[in-house]
Order: structure tokens, then sequence, then C-alpha cells
């Protein structure tokens, strides 16, 4: 976080010295390109991390009217920041799972990834119990009539919003990075789509979108964050936020709403009193390949 | 010396007790133990909790509409039942256990306790602490069973009965949701 503050004050004086030039610039390379004023400006803008408050305004009601033109519906984008004192963890009961799926498609529902090509940020892996934990054995396109199966188990895999986050670490632009109430987030406008943080993932948590993200314009979500659920272009990298537009606003992610066994649980790390605390120090606990020192806020445990 | 640590996990809806793992108690301390939590259950009512209205049969509530005393009398043998309630399959533990040991005979819109204290349907959670101990304690800690609401403040809860049958409670199957598509199946270029 420090190198990107510094980093991002000496942006700050260079954008200065341009700042003046890149209107006219923009007049200029849409008339020499052919592109739109639109799309113009969404090339020359910065890293999220670096807008100041009124380029921030401008980027949103540039991409609100992008999904205006694009659905033919108003949606809005938020910038919630993270509250003080907070940092999101998440716990899922491997004792309780049943495999129904439900989570997955609230997501879709909730955040608006592709629905053509197909995105989803969960993935439910189905595991045999005499193997354990080892994704070698791991279906996760299982479709019994129904779950849970003689004989299996199930483990939901999502992003892990690691501390040690190699996706990060590995991304050439900086654009992606971890807020400081632990989310790692994505600026799709920042982002080159070189997958080099796909590829870190340990946990295959990303995706990316190879085509034009295709969303039924009834189906969108028009509550959304900019570091979440807007619609994201073509040639993107995405994943799981814990619904930040959600989490930020005190809800609770759809994940966790939706699970009719009640298997996931979701809170403040920081706050001893919080359901997550207590599954962290009463119960049965496991991070997913805890050999590679991720060091996940997202825990498995067993709660019978 | 261990009353302190049982009473939090009686009296209060705290999540997270002082001291969670458990410690030899002597037989004494063992009863005390348990009048607190007793205690501790029955002053939890539904306002403290907000729940769901308990999943009742449609149209068959009030019981004693039916059960008044008068018209249908107690019938305390235990016994297979052919006409009304017929429908009802119990797989619940013992097969000694029947209708009357959690319906209160004299007053049926009720539930009763083992001490006979009787109970409202909407804190039937109580009656399943009695033997589902370890339960009754995660799902007041939130770890056992869903909530929904918000993670910083007001929190739905459901009832044990919201998700298991109390006359077959193992979780039922469910149909799974459609499995994602095959990285094969997913066409280059996607969608324009």
């Amino acid at each position: 976080m420090k190198s990107g503050t510094l980093t991002s004050r000496s942006l700050k004086s260079r954008r200065r010295f341009l700042g003046t030039a890149a209107a006219a610039m923009a007049g200029a390379m849409a008339a020499l390109t052919g592109c739109g004023k639109n799309e113009v400006e969404a090339f020359l803008q910065h890293n999220f991390r670096e807008l100041s408050k009124d380029e921030l305004r401008q980027v949103i009601a540039r991409l609100e009217a992008d999904a205006r033109r694009k659905y033919g519906r108003e949606i809005r984008i938020g910038l919630e920041p993270a509250q003080q004192g907070v940092i999101f963890g998440y716990a899922l009961d491997l004792s309780r799972c049943i495999g129904c799926r439900r989570c997955a498609k609230a997501c879709v529902k909730e955040n608006n990834p592709s629905r053509d090509p197909q995105i989803e940020w969960i993935r439910v892996l189905q595991l045999n119990k005499e193997e354990g934990v080892d994704v070698s054995h791991a279906d996760p396109y299982y479709n019994p009539e129904e779950v849970p199966q003689e004989g299996h188990f199930y483990m939901p895999v999502q992003c892990h919003q690691c501390r040690n986050a190699p996706c990060t670490k590995v991304c050439p632009v900086g654009a992606t990075w971890q807020e400081p109430d632990g989310m790692v987030v994505v600026d799709y406008n920042w982002c080159i789509g070189c997958r080099y943080c796909m590829a870190a993932c340990p946990y295959g948590a990303r995706r990316f979108n190879w085509g034009e993200p295709a969303i039924p314009a009834a189906e969108l979500n028009p509550v959304t964050h900019y570091l979440g659920n807007r619609p994201r272009p073509k040639g993107v990298v995405e994943k799981c936020t814990f619904c930040i537009q959600r989490v930020r606003k005190g809800l609770y992610p759809a994940c966790v709403e939706i699970c009719p066994t009640g298997s996931r649980k979701f809170g403040n790390l920081a706050d001893p009193k919080s359901e997550i605390r207590y599954i962290l120090e009463n119960k049965r606990v496991f991070v997913f390949k805890e050999e590679l020192n991720t060091k996940p806020k997202f825990f498995y445990f067993y709660g019978v | 010396m261990t009353m302190p640590a049982v009473r939090g996990a009686g009296a209060s809806l705290e999540p997270h007790m002082s001291n969670p793992s458990p410690r030899p108690l002597t037989r004494l301390g063992l009863g005390l133990a348990c009048g607190w939590l007793l205690a501790g259950l029955a002053g939890l009512r539904a306002q403290d909790i907000q729940v769901p209205p308990p999943p009742f049969t449609e149209g068959l509530f009030p019981c004693t509409s039916c059960h008044d005393g008068v018209n249908q009398k107690v019938n305390r043998q235990r016994r297979e039942l052919t006409g009304m309630h017929g429908d009802i399959i119990l797989k619940h533990g013992p097969e000694s256990r029947w209708c009357l040991d959690c319906h209160d005979p004299l007053n049926r819109d009720r539930l009763h306790l083992a001490s006979g204290e009787q109970i409202e349907f909407t804190v039937s959670y109580e009656l399943c602490g009695q033997c589902h101990g370890e339960k009754l304690r995660d799902w007041r800690a939130g770890v056992h069973g869903k909530r929904t609401g918000s993670w910083s403040g007001q929190k739905q809860y459901l009832l044990c009965v919201n998700c298991h049958n109390p006359h077959v409670p193992h979780f039922q199957a469910l149909k799974p949701a459609a499995a994602p598509t095959r990285p094969e199946a997913i066409r280059k270029g996607g969608a324009l």
C-alpha cells in the first residue's frame, strides 16, 4: 500500500502537468481515431486509486451512461469506502454444505457476470469422503437428481481474499489490490487483460471476460459498486468481492443470504464478538492450501 | 467457580463466551450448571431474537379448535394415528417417542419441556435444546443455522423447525442448480 501511495503522489504531479493537455487531446484523438468521446475518455482514465473526487464523478457519470446505452436501464455505481475497524472474513461449514449450488446462482443474480459466455465466481466441488480435501478428485460438474450424494461432500470455492495475495503481486499495472477492509478488488478500467493474476491464484477464483459480456437487461442488478458488480467490459478479469456493494452497507453477501443449510458465515474479523470470531476460536478450522502461505480470509470449518 | 462461564452461555445472547473450552465439572457443579442453563433458556424469548413464525400446516393451528379437552378428550395411549395426522411420520430418535412427549396434552396450542413447563411454539428451540444443547449454543452464537439481514446490525434467525421438520429432522435432499458450463462448451468469442 505504501509504495502505491508514493507512486500515486508522483503520478499526480505528472498528471497535473498533463492535465490541461488531456482534455484537448481527447478532442483531437476523437477526431483522429474515429472513436467516440466516451471511448477516448475511458482510454485516458487513470487508475481508480489516483482519481480525484471530480474525476471520479465524471467517470461514474460516464460509466452509468454507458450502462444506460447498453442495457436501457438506470444503474447506480457506488463508491462506498471501507469502514474503519472492519476486516471481512468468511467461514464455510463443510459438515453442512450439501452442494445445491444455490450460492453460485445467487452470486450471478447479484454480481452481474456475463451469462453468455458463462461466468460464475463460485465453484462448488464435489469431493470424495474417502479421499478428503483432495482436489485431484474434485468434480465441479456433478449433476444428480438430488444432493448430497452418498459418499461425497461438497466444497464451494471462491475468492479467498488472501492477506498475502499472489494475484495482486503479479499484476504488472496495479489494476488489482487489497482494500483496507481486506477485499481484493479489480479496477476493470485499468486491467489490461494479461491474466497473470489468474495464473497466480491457487484457488482458480478469477474469471476472464473472453467475450463481450451478455446479460439480459431485465436481469441486470442496478445497485452496483465501482470495485464490484458494475457491468464489465470485454477483456478484463473479475472475481468475488464478498459482494462489496452489499457488505460495505452492512448487509450479508448474497451467497450467505441464500444458503439453505446455513453453511456460510460472514462477519468482521476485527470484532471479537462476531460470529466469524466465534467459529475461529471454537470450531475445527482450516484454510485451503495453507502450505502456500496465501493467508486467506476465507476459512473452512466443521460445525458438528 | 464454574458458574460464571455457564451463566454466560445460558443467559446471554452474546455470541462470544468468555471461556468456551469445556471444564471438568463436579456432579454438584453440573447440577448447578444445568439449573443456570435452564434459567437462561427460559429467559430467552422471541423478542430477543428475530425469528419468523413457526411453520404450521395451513388450517391446523390453533390445535385447540379440535383438541379442546371437551369434545376431543385427551387420549394418552401410545398408538399409531390412523385418521387425522396419519400423514405424520415420526423419524426422530427412539421408537418410544411420540406426540405428547413434546406437545402439551392439556393445552395443545403449546409445547412442553421435560420439566412439564409449557412453552409457546415460537420458542420451540428451548424444547429442541434439551437434547441438542450444543446445537442450541451454536445457534445462539449465530453459527448453527442461517442468519440473514446485517452482519453488523439486526439479524433474522430461523427457528430449528424452519429447516428441520421436527417429526423428520434430517435435512432434506435438494435438487442441485445447473452445473457450470464446461470450458469446451463455451463458444470462442462468446455472444456479441
